[in-house]
């Protein structure tokens, strides 16, 4: 185990010893250490399954440790508990937002610790506090008597911080708090981050992208298999090969495969002309041939998703047309989107996608059972050999294609929706945000299959939030600002600066 | 509607259910049958041999969300073997408290009969439900329209009609009703966007109150010979009641397990928006999904005509209750997404069975209503538990 002993001499504010957690059949912690300073944001990093989630649900009081110890300011403590958490001053915000869509953003905040005198609720001051708490962070905007299921993502995660700050947390637990956001959404998270850290209050930060523990991290510790593989890294001194290295166990060469010549013939497969949604984006052209990857790059809310949906009759488009092939489907149908050999991998796997207690076969042949069925009569044995087939190619892990789809990871849950298509015969393939959830390991395994798809002849387009990965994977970029795209050309010609000028300016006009 | 239940019913229906076997007129029961082997003539569950215990292992763990949450929904296919065997032990369990409180009287081929044509009504209601539960819906209107059904068939038109004609005029009056009924409450679901709670409740109230218009609160006795002998003749023995209980099990289990339309009820009502997305027309498959529910409450009506000789907008009343309960009892999901068709002939076969010993020990209609309520909670219970266990094994 590497460790690095902080040169600051504070003394932690929270600390987890060998803390050890078993689940019947499957040991989450074993072995788990953890330092936290006051003040400083601490990265907890590793891949899907490495315990990350497990650990905070301990810190949180959800779980309870089998073995090892917690203190908190050297103290030994137990946290048998949600609110025991709460009151040694650990709030935790979950990657799934936990705010109530029916309630006001006082409400939420104030949600089970309700300013109250004598039994009656003092609304004015929960809202007078919640205005403070929300100018604190930076969104005076947000009106405390707003009804919470009308904010973005975004604001959610405002009110869920909000909410953080109301119990006087001294560490707070962030669990992917960007995966939700936007480029300059998360700016302002960093902003409100360094002003929490500068008043003391310890950062417990989980992310996926690398580039963000750079830009905000103080300290990582690093898991794998349920054990501390490193701990108290400095951010500044540890390179990324490193790091992945520690995360995965393996070291990661280039990530994104390098991409093919088109051959001059190819193919236009999919034609998007003039497609417009009211309110959400206009006038959106795209050719898109055999063999080439088209990626879309935007901000959240720009209506990347949204064409994607479109385009696959998701949504009924007001405007324009969509041909396969030369073939036009209709509007606002996804059976004909479908039919005419479109497949879409949704932004949201698990509520979008999969069934996720259903075995993977079943998900593979989800769009194409009824087409192995004769008579209406299932032909599952047949459906179960082209999942396998399908499985194979794909390099799905595990193989068992009768293994209920919640038990994959993210990685192989995307291959999963990659073969539904594969499946029906699509040759055009729609992958909103492909790498949501996917592991940094297992990321360059789905653009070197997403490249290996394009040059088996299919078109494929992309959508990330991630302007690195959009830039990576693609040939061809469309930049979308505000709902019309402001910039097509090859990949190579542009980069993640070039791309961000695009956006602001687009703002702008 | 508690009135109904607590005052003596005018009608037939409740009356029927409470009662046991000996006071019936023109019942000819077969002696030398081999009763109560209908669950075991069952197809076995299809998830059985499909699925394998899926180890929790680390990776499927930080995914799963709330731990709650994905222990109960977490379950899989692969539970239902020992699922099934719970509701088999329950059901021996009672056979032996039956046996030893009633002797003779419980433990004959008579009464066995008896349990099964009294189960035969609400288990073929059942049936439907178990499609529309399974897909994450709920049908309130079933025991509505099944009233209706009974009444629309007795009218003095239709069977003048039937005698003129032939009784099957009777049998496609039920079942238009039924089907023309869910129909209804399928397009308004699909297409109005009507939640399925409010809108069978309105289908309920409506149905109950059309019967009661159409039989101007009286009792149509049926008065088709054929139609009679046809329904109440017995087969090998068996009830010709108990055999449509079988077939429609039967069919229902091929339905839910073997064909497409069982595939995408499963697929709606695990992920709706997943089958959307793969092209499923969810919609339409929903409206189909609440018509069958229709189609089925059409057949019990015929059922229950048969049964008790005469049509009652009496009929019927709060079997929607006992059909979701024997349902949810045999272990399919009310949130969607799995459904079993096994299940929900134990759970039916346990609650019947459960009457049948309550009457006869001569204890009253309001200690069984309170053992029900028991037995349910005890039920969902014990899968609960047993989910969580079999999740983690």
């Amino acid at each position: 185990m590497v460790t690095v002993d902080p040169p600051s001499a504070a003394e932690p504010l929270l600390q987890m010893r060998s803390i050890v957690k078993q689940f019947p059949g499957a040991r989450a912690l074993d072995g788990v250490d953890l330092d936290i300073l006051p003040g400083e944001v601490h990265c907890l990093l590793g891949q899907n399954g490495a315990g990350k989630s497990t650990l905070i649900k301990v810190l949180a009081g959800a779980h309870q440790p089998d073995e090892g110890q917690i203190l908190v300011r050297g103290e030994a403590v137990t946290i048998p508990h949600p609110v025991a958490a709460l009151d040694l001053g650990i709030a935790t915000m979950y990657q799934e937002l936990d705010v109530v869509d029916g309630l006001s953003v006082a409400e939420n905040v104030y949600l089970g610790h309700e300013l109250a005198s004598a039994g009656f609720s003092r609304r004015r001051a929960a809202v007078r506090r919640t205005r403070e708490l929300l100018a604190r962070l930076g969104h005076p905007g947000i009106s405390p008597t707003r009804d919470v299921g009308s904010l973005s993502a975004a604001g959610k995660q405002i009110v869920s911080m909000a909410r953080a700050l109301s119990r006087d947390a001294s560490v707070i637990v962030m669990d992917e708090p960007s995966a939700v956001l936007d480029s300059e959404e998360v700016e302002n998270l960093f902003r409100v981050v360094r002003e929490l850290t500068s008043a003391g209050v310890a950062i417990v930060y989980i992310s996926h992208r690398l580039e963000e523990i750079r830009a905000i991290g103080d300290r990582i510790t690093v898991l794998k298999d349920g054990r501390t593989v490193a701990q108290n890294l400095a951010v500044s001194d540890t390179p990324t090969p490193e790091l992945i290295r520690l995360m995965t166990g393996r070291t990661v060469e280039q990530v994104f495969p390098p991409s093919t010549p088109l051959a001059s013939d190819a193919e236009v497969l999919l034609a998007v002309e003039g497609l417009g949604l009211a309110g959400v984006f206009a006038d959106v052209s795209l050719d898109v041939r055999a063999g080439e990857v088209v990626g879309l790059a935007g901000l959240v809310g720009s209506g990347r998703s949204e064409i994607l949906e479109t385009v696959y009759g998701a949504r009924r488009a007001t405007a324009g047309s969509v041909r396969v092939a030369g073939q036009r489907t209709r509007p606002g149908s996804v059976g004909s989107a479908v039919d005419a050999g479109i497949g879409l991998a949704p932004e949201e796997r698990k509520s979008q996608g999969l069934l996720l207690d259903e075995p993977v076969y079943r998900n593979v042949t989800l769009s194409t059972f009824a087409r192995f069925a004769r008579g209406g009569m299932l032909a599952e044995g047949e459906e179960r050999a082209a999942a396998q087939q399908q499985a194979a190619a794909l390099d799905l892990r595990p193989s068992d294609v009768d293994r209920p789809a919640r038990t994959l990871s993210g990685g192989n849950q995307q291959k999963v929706m990659l073969a539904r298509w594969l499946v029906h015969g699509c040759r055009v393939l729609l992958l909103d945000e492909p790498t949501r959830g996917v592991d940094v390991g297992a990321r360059a395994e789905i653009y070197a299959l997403v490249r290996r798809l394009a040059d088996d002849g299919a078109a494929v387009v992309v959508v990330s939030s991630e302007i690195d990965e959009v830039l990576g994977m693609s040939d061809r970029v469309l930049v979308i600002s505000e709902g019309t795209v402001v910039y097509t050309g090859p990949a190579d010609s542009i980069d993640e600066h070039g791309v961000l000028a695009l956006v602001m300016e687009g703002r702008a006009a | 509607m508690s009135e109904h239940r607590t005052t003596p019913p005018s009608g037939t229906g409740d009356r029927d259910r409470a009662t046991a076997p000996s006071g019936r007129p023109g019942l000819s029961l077969g002696k030398d049958a081999a009763a109560g082997t209908v669950s075991a003539d069952l197809p076995p569950d299809a998830g059985v041999a499909l699925s394998t215990p899926a180890p929790l292992d680390g990776r499927g763990s930080p995914a799963a969300g709330p731990s709650g949450h994905g222990t109960s929904r977490g379950l899989g296919l692969h539970g239902s073997v020992g699922r099934n065997l719970g509701l088999v032990l329950a059901l021996v369990l009672l056979c032996v408290v039956g046996a030893v409180t009633g002797g003779e009287r419980f433990a004959s081929i008579d009464n066995a009969l008896t349990i099964l044509r009294l189960a035969a009504v609400l288990g073929v209601l059942c049936i439907g439900m178990t499609f529309v539960i399974t897909a994450g819906g709920i049908d309130l209107s079933v025991g509505s329209v099944l009233g209706l059904a009974t009444v629309w068939a007795s009218t003095l038109a239709t069977q003048t009609m039937a005698r003129d004609t032939h009784w099957i005029v009777m049998v496609g009056v039920a079942l238009a009703v039924g089907v023309a009924c869910g129909l209804i409450n399928g397009i308004l679901i699909a297409y109005g966007k009507i939640v399925g709670f409010m809108a069978t409740l309105a289908m309920m109230v409506g149905a109950r109150g059309l019967a009661e218009i159409i039989a101007n609160r009286k009792t149509q006795v049926v008065s088709v010979p054929e139609f009679l002998d046809f329904f109440r003749a017995s087969v090998l023995g068996v009830p010709v009641l108990v055999w449509m209980f079988v077939l429609v099990s039967v069919g229902g289990w091929v339905l839910l397990n073997r064909t497409t339309f069982g595939r995408r009820t499963v697929a709606v009502g695990g992920n709706p928006e997943a089958a959307r997305l793969a092209g499923i027309k969810v919609r339409r498959h929903t409206m189909y999904l609440y018509a069958l529910s229709g189609l089925t409450a059409g057949i019990a009506g015929i059922m229950m005509l048969a049964r008790t000789t005469a049509g009652s907008s009496t009929n019927g009343q709060l079997y929607e209750l006992d059909a979701i309960a024997a349902v949810v009892v045999g272990g399919t999901l009310l949130a969607g997404g799995r459904g079993t068709i096994v299940g929900t002939v134990l759970g039916v076969l346990i609650f019947t069975t459960l009457t049948n010993v309550f009457t006869q020990n001569n204890m009253s209609t309001s200690a069984q209503a309170v053992v029900k309520g028991v037995i349910i909670v005890a039920a969902v219970l014990i899968q609960q538990r047993f989910a969580t266990r079999s999740r983690t094994t």
